[in-house]
């Protein structure tokens, strides 16, 4: 996949130039929004990364020019600077996600993957299914092995998230901005209650797992390779 | 009852005030100068009547009784303003152009106003004279006066009308108080309407002023200035924290993340493995500590007010609830929410969350297995309060204001994870939202409550953002 990293910072900028590369993207990367610009509208990306701020074009107007060229590429906001206003500004601009510093890398390639998924939609499903485990988004109803879970709306659409992104890793976070629409700190760890309970609805009884949690990340469903 | 606002406004008392003065001085000033008047004028008849008087007495002196009733008769023929009277001992009338002996109270030497009639035509008139009466030797009396009718009506038209006078002078100031005030007020209404409203949050606005340049202009002229000073305070605190938020949180992230970097590459079972995540941690806690201190700096500068709307608290409460429901359930808590309407108050969503979350969080960390949350949203006539209730220890009477203040944990719960900002945040997310924050007792347990003030017509209309505008699509 082509990235285009415009972050201003020159060590957040490797580190993330490189940690992009690791996972196997191609990076090309800019220090301010000028640049940035001439390089978001010369080539094709799949995907840009944009510091909030930036020397020269700020990072809110940059993504207006290039929305402005008619280009909807994916754009990730990335921003030191508080959530409360900055969020709404973010995604007014023409943003399509915003995750604020300090975060983790986990963090950022779960979203990079969401946002992929968003841009290539496989054609509209109405059945999600991971190994043994199904789910009828119009009945809303859920099957394993045959054999109906009983769900609460909030369990399903908890579910259905995590089988969406079915073998990518999905953050507390995204889970709580996605499922719950919240944009803030819980305090205690509430989303880990809610996967719990959820596992034990889907996983109890079965001698394979489906729903994994993953060490400093988050959580991820899959079937067993 | 409460007296109309025109008669508890500034403008409208210092005119009563000052009219109360002016009725008085001037009622004084007008009777110092009728009582001076009226004595002069005294004087001035007694000297003509003295005088008469003298004369009369030389002719007495010089050509007895007979000569004195020649003179009074000569006298009582020309003059109509001056009175005579002789009288033998028995006030009978002898000589003179009084028809009788007046009634007199003094009968010394004194001068004395008395009433007698007068015939002008064909009737019969009282009128008022000034004079005074003599016995002669003989036992003869006799009476010399002034008419002083004129001046006497004159006098009783100025005591009759000077009452009149002085109301008609109130009435007419009163009337004027009224008018200054109102234009006065309406000045003033301008000026706190408009403060009201900066602030509810729009620091670029300014007082209006007029071309005139009195004291009133300079007032806002003042407050412009100030709010000028506030303006530039509040975007240089924003600016800083902004800064802080750039340059610490920069430094941290890289922090964090290259000690991600080596966690990845060693073996999480060994010793400096294990160390190395305790770090990752310890530094996802201190980045915590830190954003809860953004938060709570910039819901006190108010900067959030920009993205407030009107929200129903009842929506918010049933989410949060819903998030922490599981968390209850596993400690054997019963979270209780009564039924409730809507109730619409201008607030920012996500703050409002917070803190109710940071509420309901500390209800469950130390309420005991067994015990009871109670969520409730009730109407009162202060606003709308929104209640966390619990059965757990509560917070002693004297430590329930300290607790808000940042950093702060009491000793019981120093061992339990969190920042010590949790009731910080929230007492600093009521004062952006002007709602009262009250640490009470729920016997056992702590009562919690904030109250939202009603929601105003007067509230400027604030942009709507909706959460699903907010969320992010996946």
């Amino acid at each position: 996949m082509r990235i285009l990293v415009i972050e201003d910072d020159p060590e957040a900028q490797r580190y993330l130039v490189n940690g992009l590369k690791e996972a196997g993207h191609v990076v090309d990367d800019a220090a301010d929004g000028d640049t940035g610009l001439t390089l978001a509208l010369s080539r094709q990306y799949d995907l840009a990364i944009v510091d909030r701020m930036l020397p020269g074009l700020d990072g809110l107007k940059l993504v207006g020019e290039i929305r402005e060229h008619g280009n909807s590429m994916p754009v990730l906001f990335l921003s030191a600077l508080s959530e409360i206003d900055e969020r709404v500004k973010g995604l007014k601009a023409g943003g399509d996600d915003y995750l604020t510093k300090p975060y983790a890398f986990a963090e950022l390639l779960a979203r990079i993957e969401a946002l992929m998924r968003r841009r290539h939609p496989a054609s509209v499903k109405t059945q999600l299914q991971v190994g043994d485990l199904e789910l009828d988004l119009l009945t809303r109803t859920a099957k394993r092995n045959g054999s109906a879970i009983d769900l609460q709306p909030r369990e399903f659409r908890l579910l259905e998230y995590l089988m969406r992104h079915a073998g990518q890793v999905v953050t507390r976070t995204m889970l709580l901005e996605s499922v719950w629409e919240y944009h803030f700190d819980p305090q205690t760890n509430v989303i880990d209650v809610h996967i719990s309970r959820l596992r034990a609805k889907i996983d109890k009884g079965f001698e394979a797992p489906l729903l994994h949690t993953v060490r400093g990340a988050g959580y991820m469903i899959r079937a067993r390779a | 009852m409460r007296a109309p606002r025109i008669l508890r406004t500034l403008a409208f008392r210092i005119v009563a005030v000052y009219l109360a003065i002016f009725a008085i001085s001037a009622a004084a000033i007008v009777g110092f100068t009728y009582w001076n008047t009226a004595r002069a004028l005294n004087a001035q008849t007694d000297q003509i009547v003295d005088s008469d008087i003298f004369g009369l007495a030389e002719r007495y002196q010089r050509f007895g009784l007979a000569g004195l009733t020649t003179t009074i008769v000569n006298r009582s023929a020309h003059g109509e303003a001056t009175l005579y009277l002789l009288a033998d001992s028995d006030k009978r009338p002898i000589v003179g152009n009084l028809d009788s002996w007046p009634n007199l109270s003094e009968l010394g030497g004194n001068f004395v106003e008395f009433d007698y009639e007068k015939r002008v035509g064909g009737r019969t008139e009282e009128r008022r004279a000034r004079g005074r009466q003599f016995t002669l030797t003989g036992g003869f009396l006799l009476l010399v006066a002034r008419d002083i009718a004129e001046r006497y009506e004159t006098e009783k038209l100025f005591t009759t009308t000077l009452p009149w006078s002085v109301l008609l002078m109130m009435l007419l100031g009163l009337f004027g108080g009224i008018l200054i005030s109102r234009n006065f007020l309406a000045r003033l209404d301008v000026i706190n309407r408009t403060s009201r409203e900066i602030m509810a949050g729009d620091l670029s606005r300014r007082l209006p002023l007029k071309r005139g340049g009195d004291e009133l202009d300079t007032l806002a002229l003042n407050l412009n200035r100030m709010l000028e000073r506030t303006e530039r305070l509040m975007r240089g605190m924003r600016e800083v924290t902004d800064s802080i938020a750039h340059d610490l949180r920069t430094p941290l992230n890289r922090l964090r993340n290259r000690l991600e970097g080596v966690l990845h590459t060693m073996d999480p079972q060994s010793a400096p493995g294990a160390e190395i995540e305790a770090a990752v941690e310890e530094t996802d806690r201190l980045i915590g500590t830190f954003n809860a201190l953004l938060l709570i700096a910039e819901a006190e500068a108010g900067v959030a007010r920009e993205a407030m709307e009107q929200l129903d608290l009842r929506r918010i409460v049933d989410g949060v609830a819903e998030l922490y429901a599981p968390l209850a359930d596993e400690k054997e808590i019963i979270l209780f929410i009564p039924p409730s309407g809507s109730a619409i108050v201008a607030c920012n969503q996500s703050l409002v969350s917070q803190a109710l979350a940071n509420l309901l969080d500390n209800a469950i960390k130390y309420t005991p297995p067994g015990g009871r949350v109670t969520i409730s949203l009730d109407h009162t006539p202060g606003g709308v309060a929104l209640q966390v209730a619990d059965s757990g220890p509560g917070i002693p009477a004297e430590d329930r204001a300290r607790v808000l203040e940042r950093f702060v944990r009491l000793e019981a719960s120093r061992h339990s994870p969190g920042t010590g900002l949790g009731l910080s945040l929230v007492a600093a997310v009521a004062r952006l939202h002007d709602a009262k924050l009250d640490l009470g007792d729920n016997r056992p347990g702590l009562k919690a409550t904030l109250l939202f003030p009603a929601v105003t017509r007067r509230t400027p209309a604030i942009p709507q953002i909706t959460a699903q505008k907010m969320a992010v699509r996946s």
